[in-house]
Formats: structure tokens, C-alpha cells, sequence
């Protein structure tokens, strides 16, 4: 083998920072590969002091979790770093926003010696998800309330191992409709247009229910089938707070966002 | 006004593969504003975005095109079947990956050929653009349709699609195309789409296929290409930039959100080959040789790197190995990013010990990938055939230094089906990989390594000596094919150690058609096309079949064939398709190269041995720009 030994000088992690981002717009149709290849460009292009792995390919340390599918945006995901060097948090997340396109924003960061015990994916444990659908309220409305009464609905889903069949019902905590207040180009009358939204607490079980697994439910038990692809958005993951609903990972304060 | 076409085309996304391919917001991608641009060029990389977006020629052209003010430039690429599809049922014509704009509304539709299997793609775009294929069906409403790259030194299978094509370097034409049609817009388009296209052959650099007429003789060989109209020159000149280090492009090279085939920033150490590898047409139509600096490259490199975030940098040329500084280039890029995680590649290697030292400045960081060789022709007698003057025990002698350095693999690379080559030539591969591998583990003590023999089939080609050659069938090659696996696998001990990589030849046979064609074949193009051929440099998508099905019906009554165009043999004093387009290679030249390969006689290298007269730097005022310049990389400003 070769005589040179690889990264002789292997620093340990002195520090981990969390962060959350968002994928926004159209960077919602970065796949999580995509997303953590320009993660680590990033890192190098915003000179964060990166501890890597050992070996004759060194890798930055980065800890992903619960990434959101392809085609899906999100306000809340997480992942976490570990550092050669000990830095501002906030100055990091500022030093990787300003590189990271537009759509892929960092939003907060904390050290992980601040964030509750436990490791990142310990705290995430719901997802709080928001879906535009194009249709009447009132019929996905009772297309929702069909798939609450059920105890479970099993959903097929395509997977690299061929067809496998989940239960997209005991994972949903909750699960709300109303019209969508904000679209303009919606007038009263033409309720073939209409778009709903609708919004759910899902636990985060294996394997991940998805909002496709959901919608997949609603044709099932209700025949609902939306005239056009939904737009799904996650807006919080976290551990669930008494209410029920998604409180912020990152924080040892238990405050529900939202 | 051009509308962006992303609110149709956001809903088809969520329903196709990899939709991050056509959303655009690549890192250094520029989206300028439509109404302060006199010239608008749409430039197509006509195959899938992953292989498309690290092309150099197109990211060169796009950075050159966006820092003029008065013009723009933004990227389109294929699109796969599934958004096809999808964009045919909701009426969403082509679009641009940066501002989505519509494909049609440009002036100019620059695409880059690096190969022939896109020439299907072409018509994909268009018919998506809803621009008519063929160009004598275009009106004032319609971009001029341009084609440049290797492909387009014989352009005359696609010349139906093309008002127009460019040979050689792009820097400067693009440039001066920019130049014509912004003066011609504001003098109100006089003359309207013929006049513009006469200005531009008048130059004698763009290349108007329907300003020249074609003639046959009764047997199918042509008679004669000459032009139509006055104004419009006898031949079309390739066009050589000089000075790369005042092309230090691109500066900023595009970072893709998506996969692509290259995850790494490139730098061109220096353009042109004067090797004189007779297959090779790269080597003959970009001569001659003209390196970058070594200060301008190291400033590319930090600039890049940069830039872009990329933690590998290749060195990209022909046969970088050559360049006249490359030991200290290497050594010293090698110390100043040693600390980094940067690691350097230089993917084209040549068959001797000295590439071994290179490649061990450039894993000094640790990273360690394979090697690779290329002796093309599997025995010496065929070496000197194609001019690849490497002997059995260069080789040998390499590898040997390469598995004592800490190599554990290496990969070989040859060709099959080249002029002259019998199967004993091709048998004579697996004694040389069988060598290969008792070499490493004498070197090495140890069993634990490995060779991969990739083979590729060989197709004549425009511009080179072998364009005479009559290309083996695929019946010829995939036969030599099994052999050869045969004989790698006889000695079991050996072989399990030895991988074989190779395509059939059937793809290789219809791309000789679409490389040595004429006009004639523009009709196979367009009919195959409409029977559904796209994406022809993909087996999963290539049907050989479908080719061979829409040729026969195109020629059913013809002299000429898949066969004629391919496997047959050419005379001396046949006009070819390609005469009337210059490389600056003289053309008895080349007939002289191709007779001194059937007698076996090599040719030197002019950088280092008297000129041998090939015709290019006379005909086209050019010279070799070789160093050394004895200087160093500038120091790296500080770091915080």
C-alpha cells in the first residue's frame, strides 16, 4: 500500500451545529442527493472549518435526517454539523445562506450543546405538513373525515424492492381543511377551481408515511382525486408538544410554533 | 417580451424523473433582462442535462455571450421522453433552463455537436421549439439555427436542420456573429433571413449549406459541391482562437443542483494535439497546439475553485501530459492545495513512467483513483498503423511503476475494428493485459489488484487519414469481441483479475453513417426520428433496428446504403461530403498519412521534430504557442 499515510493530521469535532433550512419554490424539486452535493460545496465555498472522517476518502461530518421527498417543499428540515474549529452558529448559518442558491435558505442554528439532550433525530419524531389541493374544501373535507374514522388505510407504494403496502392512517395525528384564503384568482362560483388546504401532524414512523401515502388513502376510502398534482409543503418537524401539535427541535423551551 | 414558460411547466414537473434537470438556478447561472439585449442566442447541448451541463464548449460560449451588454445567452438541453411527452399534451413548447423562456423567440439556436448520435436530439428541440426542421421552411419569425463542435466539420447529414454551422473554436465567431446581426436588427433587417444568412457565409467563416448546391454521379459518388449565389465563398474556414490565456474561460464555471457526469471544475491546459494518432479527429482538426500559461492556469484553478465549491480540478487537454510545464505545474499546485481537500486529476493520460510521478503529486492529499492508459491497437504492428507509438514493454515497464507507487488498479483503453487489424491484433490484447497483471503482483507481492480493459469501436471519421478507411462491420468486431474474451479468459488465474468493458458495434456502425454522410443522409435522420428515435448515445434507447429500417427504405432505390456509406473503401480522387469545409489540413496530406499507416510507417510530432507540412498553420496564418516560460504560480493571496 501506499507509505504516505491520508489525513495524518485528524482533527477531531470540537464542535456540532445544528441547523434547519427550507426548500423552497422550485428548489423544492431537489432531490436530498442534490440538496447534500451542494451542501458540501457550500461548506468549502463559505470556508466553514469542517471536521472530517478519516480514511483515504475524507468526508465532511454531516448528520442528515428525515429528508422530504423529491417534489415536496419545506420549511423544517434539519441536519447537523461537526466542526474542527468552534464558531458563531449564527454566523454560520449566515456564511452558508449567502452561498446556498436561492430556495435553499438556512434558517436557524443552534450549538448542540444548547439544544435539547438527545440526538437530532431523537427531537424529530411528527412532521407538520400543509397541502394545496385543487379542489372544493367540502369535498376533500369529508374525503379527510372518511380516512380519520378508519382505523387503518393500507397504501401501496412503489420502492427500489419492488411493491410493499403500508398503513398511511395509525401514523397521522391530525388532520385539517379549509379553503385557500390567499388565491386570488379563485372566485366563489367556479368551484371546479377551487383549491383547499389542508394540513396534518404525522408521526415519523418507519417507514416515513408520506403525503403521497395520504392522498393515496383518500382515493382509497373516499375516491377523492385532486383535477391537478398537489403541492405539499412541510412546515415544522419536531417532537410532538401536548397539544398535539409540532414543537421546534431545536429548543429546550417546549413552544409549539404555530 | 418573452413570458416565462415555468408556471406551465411547474404542475409536469412533480409527474417526471430528476425535475431538478429543468428548473435552471444553477450556481454562476445568469438570467439577464430580455428587452436590454439586441441579440438573444439560445445555446443546446443536444443530450440530457447531466452530460450536457459540464460541457466546456457551451459553458465557454454562455459566460462569453453574457459579458457583452448588448446580448444574452441562456441554456437549453433534451429533454427525456417523459417530459416529451408531457409537453406534447399540454402544448409547453422548449424551453430555456435559465429563464424558461421560449426557445423560438431567440434569434439564434446555437447547438454543439460532440457527437453525432444527438443529431435525432436536434430534431426533438426544434419540433418542440415549433420551429420547422427544415430550414428552407423557416420564416423571420424563426431563430437561426447554427451548429458548432467536433460534429460540425461535416455537418452535411443535418444540413436539411441548419441554416447555418461554424467550424472550429467559438470565442471569437460567436462574437462576431453577435456583432452582424445586432448591426443588421438596427439597419431593420434588410433582406430579411437570406440577406442575413449571405452576410454571414460572405464572411467566409459560417458555413450555409443551402447556398451550396450538390451534385451526383450516376454510381452515388458526388460530383461536385459549389456555391449557388455570388457572395458566398468557395470553401468555409475553420476558425482558431490564439492567446488561450486571454480566453481564460470559463471564469465561473456552471455548479449543477442535479448529478452531472463530471462533478469536478476543469481547466484546459492547452488546445490541439500534433500526437498525429491517425484515428483521432480531435487531434487533427484543432491544430495546432496552443497552450495556457502555467500562471494562467494556476489563476483559473483559485478563481474556479472559488467560484464554485468543487473539491476536484481536472486538466483538461487532448493529452495533458504534454504540456511543456506539466511537472512543475503539477508539483506545484499539488503544494499549494496539499493541506486542502482538493484533489487534481488529469484524465488523459499518456503510456509512460513520467505519468507516474504526475500521478503521484496529484494524490498526495490521499485520494487515489484509478489509472488509465491508452494504447489504442492491441499489437505494435497496429500501433503503428494509428501512429500510437507505444511499445509492449513501455507499457509493462509503466504499470509496473504505477503498482509499485501504490496503484491497485489500472484501466487500458483500445480500440476495435481499426484499418488493417486482424484478429491476432485483437488477441494480442489479453497477452498484454495478462502481462499487465503478473507485473503488479511481482510489483506489488500481493494479488489484490486489478486491470479493466475498456474497448470502443472504431469509426472513421471526417478530417482525419482514415477517412478513406472502410469501417468494420458489426458482425467483424462483436466476433474479435468474444474472442478476446475468450482468450483473457483462458488463463482463469489471470483473467479474474482482469474486467473487459466494451459496446457492440452496432451503435458504432450508424454513427459512421452519421459522421461520413452527406445531404442523402438527412432523410434517414428525419425518418427514424419520426419513428421514435431519440437519445441515441443511450443503449436503453438506441434501436440499431430502427436505423437500419428507416436507411433501407430511404435508399430502397438508391446506389448508395448503410453499407456505402460505412464499410466501403474510398478512392482517392472521390469528392467527400467534407472538401469544401477546411480544417487546413492539406488533403494530399492526409492520403500520404493513410498510405504510410498500411505500410506501418510512424509519424513524429512537429513540437518536437521538424514541420511535416499537415497544411494547417500556413493555410490558416496560425503557429504552435508551446512553453516552457520558466515561470511559478503566483502566490495565493492570504487567507483570514
Amino acid at each position: 500500500m501506499s507509505r504516505r499515510v491520508p489525513d495524518a493530521v485528524h482533527v477531531p469535532p470540537v464542535q456540532r451545529i445544528r441547523l434547519r433550512y427550507a426548500k423552497r419554490d422550485r428548489m423544492r424539486f431537489c432531490s436530498h442527493r442534490d440538496f447534500a452535493r451542494a451542501f458540501e460545496r457550500s461548506l468549502r465555498r463559505a470556508e466553514i472549518p469542517m471536521a472530517y472522517s478519516a480514511g483515504f476518502h475524507p468526508h465532511p461530518r454531516i448528520s442528515y435526517v428525515g429528508a422530504a421527498p423529491t417534489g415536496v417543499g419545506s420549511e423544517a428540515e434539519y441536519l447537523e454539523i461537526a466542526l474542527a474549529e468552534v464558531r458563531n452558529p449564527v454566523e454560520v448559518a449566515a456564511a452558508l445562506d449567502a452561498v446556498l442558491p436561492p430556495g435553499l435558505d438556512i434558517l436557524q442554528a443552534v450549538d448542540a450543546a444548547d439544544c435539547p439532550p438527545g440526538s437530532l433525530a431523537d427531537a424529530i419524531q411528527a412532521s407538520h405538513w400543509q397541502l394545496e389541493v385543487a379542489a372544493d374544501p367540502a369535498e376533500l373535507a369529508a374525503a379527510v373525515e372518511a380516512f380519520l374514522r378508519a382505523d387503518q388505510v393500507l397504501v401501496e407504494r412503489l420502492t427500489k424492492d419492488g411493491r410493499r403496502e403500508i398503513d398511511a392512517r395509525g401514523a397521522v395525528l391530525s388532520a385539517t381543511v379549509s379553503p385557500d384564503l390567499d388565491d386570488p384568482s379563485v372566485s366563489a362560483a367556479d368551484s371546479a377551481r377551487r383549491r383547499a388546504i389542508m394540513r396534518m401532524v404525522v408521526r415519523q414512523v418507519t417507514p416515513t408515511v408520506r403525503p403521497d401515502d395520504v392522498l393515496a388513502a383518500l382515493r382509497s376510502v373516499a375516491g377523492f382525486a385532486p383535477s391537478e398534482p398537489v403541492r405539499a409543503t412541510r412546515l415544522a418537524q419536531g417532537p410532538v408538544d401536548e397539544a398535539g401539535g409540532v414543537a421546534d427541535p431545536l429548543r429546550r423551551t417546549e413552544l409549539s410554533i404555530r | 417580451m418573452s413570458t416565462s414558460l415555468f408556471p406551465r411547466l411547474e404542475p409536469l414537473l412533480a409527474q417526471v424523473n430528476k425535475p431538478i434537470q429543468y428548473v435552471g438556478g444553477e450556481l454562476n447561472a445568469r438570467i439577464k433582462d430580455w428587452d436590454a439585449a439586441d441579440v438573444r442566442w439560445a445555446l443546446l447541448y443536444p443530450d440530457a442535462y447531466e452530460v450536457g451541463l459540464p460541457n466546456q464548449g457551451v459553458q465557454i460560449l454562455y459566460e462569453v455571450l453574457n459579458e457583452r451588454p448588448d446580448c444574452l445567452a441562456e441554456r437549453c438541453y433534451a429533454v427525456w421522453p417523459d417530459l416529451e411527452a408531457l409537453l406534447r399534451a399540454h402544448g409547453v413548447p422548449q424551453f430555456t433552463v435559465d429563464a424558461h423562456r421560449p426557445v423560438r423567440d431567440f434569434d439564434v439556436l446555437g447547438v454543439s455537436f460532440a457527437t453525432e448520435l444527438g443529431y435525432t436530439n436536434l430534431l426533438t428541440t426544434l419540433d418542440l421549439a415549433g420551429i420547422p426542421l427544415h430550414a428552407a421552411d423557416r420564416t423571420e419569425a424563426d431563430p437561426i439555427v447554427l451548429a458548432g463542435g467536433h460534429a460540425a466539420f461535416n455537418p452535411e447529414p443535418i444540413a436539411d436542420f441548419l441554416d447555418a454551422a461554424v467550424l472550429g473554436d467559438g470565442e471569437q465567431m460567436v462574437g462576431m456573429i453577435t456583432d452582424l446581426i445586432a448591426e443588421f436588427k438596427r439597419a431593420g433587417s434588410p433582406g430579411g433571413r437570406d440577406e442575413l444568412l449571405t452576410r454571414l457565409a460572405e464572411t467566409g467563416g459560417v458555413y450555409v449549406p443551402r447556398f451550396y448546391d450538390v451534385s451526383y454521379h450516376p454510381d452515388g459518388q458526388l460530383a461536385e459541391v459549389r456555391p449557388n449565389r455570388d457572395r458566398v465563398p468557395d470553401r468555409v474556414r475553420k476558425q482558431t482562437v490564439l492567446d488561450l490565456d486571454a480566453w481564460p474561460y470559463p471564469k465561473t464555471p456552471l455548479v449543477p443542483l442535479a448529478e452531472s457526469v463530471h462533478e469536478r471544475m476543469s481547466v484546459e491546459i492547452f488546445r490541439g494535439c500534433t500526437r498525429g494518432c491517425r484515428f483521432c479527429q480531435a487531434g487533427m482538426i484543432t491544430r495546432p497546439v496552443r497552450e495556457r500559461s502555467l500562471q494562467g492556469i494556476g489563476q483559473m484553478v483559485e478563481q474556479g475553485l472559488a467560484a464554485t465549491g468543487f473539491d476536484e480540478v481536472g486538466l483538461l487537454s487532448l493529452s495533458s501530459a504534454d504540456h511543456s510545464e506539466i511537472g512543475p505545474l503539477a508539483k506545484q499546485l499539488a503544494d499549494r492545495y496539499e493541506q486542502s481537500k482538493v484533489s487534481l486529476s488529469l484524465p488523459s493520460t499518456r503510456v509512460d513512467a513520467f505519468n507516474i510521478e504526475l500521478a503521484n503529486e496529484f494524490s498526495r492529499n490521499g485520494r487515489r483513483s484509478g489509472l488509465t492508459f491508452a494504447p489504442e491497437g492491441g499489437s505494435e504492428r497496429l500501433r503503428r498503423v494509428i501512429n500510437k507509438m507505444v511499445s509492449h514493454e513501455d507499457l509493462i515497464s509503466t504499470v509496473t511503476a504505477a503498482y509499485s507507487s501504490g496503484w491497485r488498479q489500472v484501466k487500458l483503453y483500445f480500440m476495435c475494428g481499426l484499418p488493417t487489424e486482424t484478429d491476432e491484433d485483437v488477441l494480442e490484447i489479453a497477452r498484454m493485459a495478462h502481462d499487465v497483471i503478473r507485473a503488479g503482483r511481482s510489483a506489488t507481492r500481493s494479488k489484490d489488484i486489478r486491470a479493466t480493459v475498456s474497448i470502443g469501436g472504431f469509426v472513421p471519421k471526417p478530417h482525419t487519414p482514415f477517412q478513406w478507411a472502410a469501417q468494420a462491420s458489426p458482425e467483424v468486431v462483436d466476433g474479435r469481441l468474444r474472442k478476446l474474451r475468450t482468450a483473457i479468459n483462458a488463463d482463469r488465474s489471470l483473467g479474474r483479475n482482469i474486467g473487459m468493458r466494451y459496446h457492440d458495434g452496432e451503435p458504432s456502425l450508424i454513427e459512421g453513417l452519421l459522421s461520413r454522410g452527406d445531404r442523402r443522409v438527412g432523410a434517414v435522420i428525419e425518418r427514424v426520428w419520426r419513428a421514435g428515435a431519440r437519445f441515441d448515445g443511450w443503449s436503453e434507447h438506441f434501436s440499431y433496428q430502427r436505423w437500419v429500417t428507416a436507411a433501407e427504405a430511404v435508399f430502397a432505390d438508391s446506389p448508395v446504403g448503410l453499407d456505402w456509406f460505412t464499410t466501403r473503401e474510398r478512392d482517392a480522387d472521390e469528392v467527400l461530403p467534407w472538401d469544401h469545409l477546411d480544417s487546413g489540413l492539406d488533403k494530399q496530406w492526409l492520403w500520404d498519412d493513410w498510405q504510410d499507416a498500411l505500410t506501418g510507417y510512424e509519424q513524429d510530432d512537429c513540437r518536437w521534430t521538424p514541420c511535416f507540412d499537415c497544411g494547417v498553420c500556413p493555410s490558416m496564418g496560425t503557429d504552435i504557442q508551446i512553453g516552457p516560460t520558466g515561470r511559478s504560480l503566483l502566490p495565493l493571496a492570504a487567507k483570514r
